[in-house]
């Protein structure tokens, strides 16, 4: 039984510490200390989630682990699940401690995905605390004799309501013990037991913001990452890939690297090729050693970045979809009194991990398991054991801290070429990509290429939107399926059609009578063994689609001589269909506290045009990510002489419904919207026909210091504005952030400078092309 | 292969290896000092940065054979169990997202502090501009600066 061989590793010493850490020097909590399972052993079957004992254990000196089949990408995820569990299970918050994504020990909640974790199985692990109280209040009872509804229970001490003195701890009644509690549930998201979770008037932790557990560890140099897993016997590996894209692989001269110090194997098969040596630098140093000779394709594999949109734009898309329309757009238009049209553009943009991708496989015992940071613990699992045909219960992947890009990044590819070494070698691999190879060929978020048109009426009114959105979306990395990752596109093993990703619509609640909303996929030349393949990068399409919307919502307030917020709240104020969801009125809140918080005037864009060579301007923009709505206003200053844009300062209104950890959200917001700031001023993959070329920090551009903003105020406007509103639950809150910021840059540089950017990202040069034809807005 | 000296942390060690070998594979793989880690390999973002002589160094750059002078790591330094108070500024501000990058984001801010005690917001800027962070944590690094520019008065 699994738990039984997990309470056997919670007392066994000497066993692999593999991460969690939060001692440190700092003097927090050593309780955070969890060990990952003996590298030994196997094999590693599914926890069992009609178990309670498979996700709390509580031991003899009263603490708990929690375990939770979610991962942690550096905004306190774990953190809020010790809160909202701790909260259920009424114990100190400073007593327990969480272990996330081994495949073998947590319960396959799916990893991180569409920021949900605290949303949806933050429900479960409430449900799954709340019952392990009501079990252990009923142990209490037996043993101080006394009925349920005549003890209370605090911070893991039992006792009677008439004799505090009677009492008994939770460490007392079930610690060294199983609980042997089935749970029930069709799915592992509908888990439950007989427990009612407590009221939100209840919760004492959920609303506090301790800080987060992984940070001194963070700080202090002793936790442990991925890239950190040291294994008796390893070896270090690295990839060789084609030098420029669809090239076929036709010799591999061996010899050219046989006696360089280390060596101890190349590895190929069709166009993967690796070589594995001892050491790190050695394993570098052959792989740039290495002959190979390639043979180029006939015809260029994709168009260059700066024919991009145009061949999007002219390309037939692989699915054919038909528009939807509400109203009747065309009749809109034919008698509009003025007619606004735009076509917006957004490169292909990186995940750009700050590490390369990396992980360890380790095939000991005729097992797998894989030590990585990938989000998506369970499905690499799942795809490494069809990859390599292995039943699924020998493989097993442990999830550890890595260098996060938000998404479903290249780390995946590494899990899956350390695993199929690791096999090969018959050794512990430990593979990992170098910085050319990460930001070349990891996965991109989607380029989209945008085509608006709306009317307005006599007075002014929008009556119609045309929204065309056209996406390079082909070659979409997959979740279970092991044909999607790189290394088996390159080995030839390939998916019977790719997996394509999709467009997406406006998530703007702007009452508009009169619509029409297209959104289509288009390959490009090259469908296989692309640089070019495309994976979620946080909000997969969210970014670039509101990007369009809401900065041609702009244009039109501008057609309308409209201030940019009045404009919006007039659009949300003229709803009068159903608002159920209250998404409207949330719309309205957060639109209205960022202008408070900013002291937005009230006036039509552009600013009054200045002489001085830096020119300033606000931007406003909002947009939902699920249920998830925020505004975001940003302060620019343009210099008219460089075209170099400083966002100067940031606002932020955010509704997310129930917060858990106020501080931790206010900092992931910042974050997020500097990712966000990043992406609207400096993102953006080049490559010419047969290759990318942007391939480092130089010619890859990401955030710096310098571009920091001097002030970002976040307004969690989680007060009800409706006063028939229910409380809400939490929602995801760690992509919703990232979403408008283009838009609202965009917008903040129209409003300087008089000046559209209809094409991201907003570097010097770009701008100041735009300044110098002075491409005004075309109406 | 040949053996190299390096005094790390106050410690000294010596390993055997190609005196080419960049200085960040030797402290990781050999040392076991994982504070600093592999970004880039070019000295570009940071990630490796190590305290050489009191300036901050990247180790990613730098062959083993080129150093001369005492080497410190993230894990070198908290004093007497005490963190430095330029890590004490950064679980106070809560800095880190992911972490992976704040190797460099600490020994950076800490070699800048101990040449400039009080920076300008200039010059934290400019003094930072070359060490990256994808979570882009920045606006908390320069707070905790700040704050630990404060301490040290």
């Amino acid at each position: 039984m699994r738990s039984t061989s997990r309470r056997d590793f919670l007392k066994t010493s000497g066993m692999l510490v593999v991460g969690f850490s939060a001692t440190g020097l700092s003097g927090m909590s050593s309780l955070v200390q969890a060990p990952a399972p003996s590298t030994q052993g196997g094999p590693y079957p599914d926890p069992d989630y009609k178990q309670l004992d498979s996700w709390i254990v509580i031991r003899e000196d009263g603490t708990a682990t929690f375990y939770v089949g979610k991962t942690d990408c550096g905004q306190g995820t774990g953190t809020a699940f010790r809160q909202m569990m701790s909260d259920e299970l009424d114990i100190a918050y400073d007593k327990t401690s969480c272990v996330m994504g081994h495949t073998d020990i947590t319960v396959n909640q799916g990893g991180s995905g569409g920021s949900t974790a605290i949303q949806t199985e933050g429900l479960v692990m409430r449900r799954v605390a709340a019952e392990a109280r009501r079990v252990l209040l009923e142990m209490g009872s037996a043993r101080l004799k006394a009925p349920v509804d005549q003890l209370v229970v605090s911070d893991g001490v039992i006792s009677l309501k008439t004799n505090p003195g009677s009492k008994v701890t939770y460490g007392e009644l079930i610690g060294g013990k199983r609980f042997n509690v089935t749970l029930t549930g069709a799915t592992i998201g509908a888990t439950t037991g007989v427990a009612k979770m407590k009221t939100l008037q209840e919760l004492k932790l959920v609303g506090k913001s301790p800080q987060r557990y992984d940070i001194p560890a963070k700080v202090d140099g002793s936790l442990k990452w991925a890239v950190d897993v040291k294994l008796p016997g390893m070896v270090h590996a690295r990839n060789v890939k084609p030098p420029v894209a669809g090239a076929t692989l036709t010799a591999v001269d061996e010899a050219s690297v046989r006696n360089l110090p280390g060596f101890i194997r190349v590895v190929r098969k069709a166009n993967y090729v690796a070589v594995v040596c001892e050491r790190e630098e050695q394993a570098i140093r052959a792989a740039q050693a290495l002959k190979l000779t390639w043979e180029k394709p006939s015809t260029p594999s994709f168009p260059s970045s700066e024919d991009l949109h145009k061949y999007m734009r002219a390309a037939t898309p692989t699915t054919k979809s038909d528009a939807r329309a509400t109203g009747n757009p065309d009749a809109a238009f034919s008698s509009a009194a003025k007619v606004v049209e735009a076509e917006y553009d957004v490169p292909f943009q990186g995940h750009t991990a700050f590490s390369p991708a990396h992980a360890m496989a380790d095939p000991s015992n005729g097992q797998m398991t894989i030590y990585t940071n990938d989000m998506k613990a369970y499905t690499m699992r799942n795809g490494v054991a069809r990859f390599l045909d292995m039943p699924r219960e020998n493989v097993r992947v442990v999830w550890m801290e890595g260098p996060q890009a938000y998404g479903r990044t290249a780390a995946d590819d590494a899990g899956f070429e350390a695993a199929y070494l690791a096999k090969e070698i018959g050794r512990p691999v430990r593979v990992q990509w170098m910085r050319n190879e990460e930001t070349a060929w990891d996965t991109k978020g989607p380029a989209f290429a945008f085509t608006m048109r709306g009317a307005l009426d006599a007075q002014a009114n929008v009556t119609a939107l045309d929204y065309d959105a056209r996406t390079a979306d082909y070659n979409h990395v997959g979740y279970d399926d092991p044909d999607t990752v790189l290394i088996a596109q390159l080995m030839g093993r390939r998916p019977p059609t790719p997996a394509t990703g999709g467009s997406d619509t406006p998530s703007e609640m702007y009452e508009i009578a009169n619509r029409r909303t297209r959104g289509q996929v288009v390959g490009l030349p090259l469908v296989w063994e692309t640089p070019l393949r495309t994976g979620n990068l946080r909000d997969p399409n969210g970014p670039q689609v509101t990007f369009a919307s809401e900065s041609f919502i702009d244009e039109l307030a501008v057609a309308a001589k409209a201030d940019a917020v009045a404009f919006r709240l007039k659009l949300l104020q003229a709803g009068s269909t159903d608002d159920s969801r209250f998404k409207r009125v949330r719309s309205i809140a957060v639109v209205k506290a960022a202008a408070q918080t900013y002291g937005w005037d009230t006036r039509p864009s552009p600013n009054h045009q200045s002489s001085g060579t830096i020119a300033t301007g606000r931007g406003i923009a909002y947009a939902f990510r699920g249920e998830t709505v925020v505004a975001e206003i940003a302060e620019v200053e343009v210099n008219r002489e460089t075209g170099h844009v400083w966002v100067k300062r940031l606002v932020c209104a955010h509704d997310c419904g129930l917060v858990i950890n106020p501080e931790a959200l206010k900092h992931t917001i910042e974050n997020g919207m500097l990712h966000g700031l990043s992406r609207a001023l400096h993102e953006e993959v080049r490559f010419d026909t047969e290759k990318v070329t942007s391939v480092d920090w130089v010619s890859s551009p990401s955030l710096k210091h310098t571009d920091t903003p001097e002030k970002i105020d976040v307004v969690l406007v989680n007060g009800d504005p409706h006063p028939d509103r229910p409380d809400l639950p939490q929602f995801g809150a760690g992509e919703a952030m990232l979403k408008p910021m283009l838009a609202a840059v965009g917008n903040a540089i129209f409003d300087a400078t008089g000046v559209r950017m209809r094409r991201v990202p907003f570097r010097d040069e770009r701008v100041l092309a735009a300044l110098k034809g002075n491409t005004t807005l075309r109406s | 292969m040949s053996n190299v000296t390096l005094k790390v942390n106050g410690v000294s060690h010596t390993v055997d290896v190609d005196p080419a070998t960049p200085l960040l594979y030797i402290l990781r793989n050999d040392l076991d000092l994982h504070g600093p880690r592999f970004g880039c390999g070019l000295g570009q973002c940071g990630a490796c940065t190590v305290i050489i002589n009191g300036a901050a160094t990247r180790s990613c750059v730098t062959p083993v054979s080129a150093v001369k002078g005492e080497i410190t790591t993230l894990e070198g330094l908290a004093q007497n169990g005490v963190l430095h108070p330029v890590q004490q500024a950064w679980i106070a501000e809560q800095v880190p997202a992911c972490g992976f990058c704040q190797n460099g984001q600490i020994m950076t801010a800490k070699a800048l502090l101990d040449h400039n005690p009080h920076p300008t917001d200039a010059q934290i800027r400019a003094g930072m501009a070359g060490t990256l962070c994808r979570c882009m944590t920045y606006y908390r690094v320069q707070a905790a600066i700040k704050r630990a520019s404060k301490e040290l008065a």
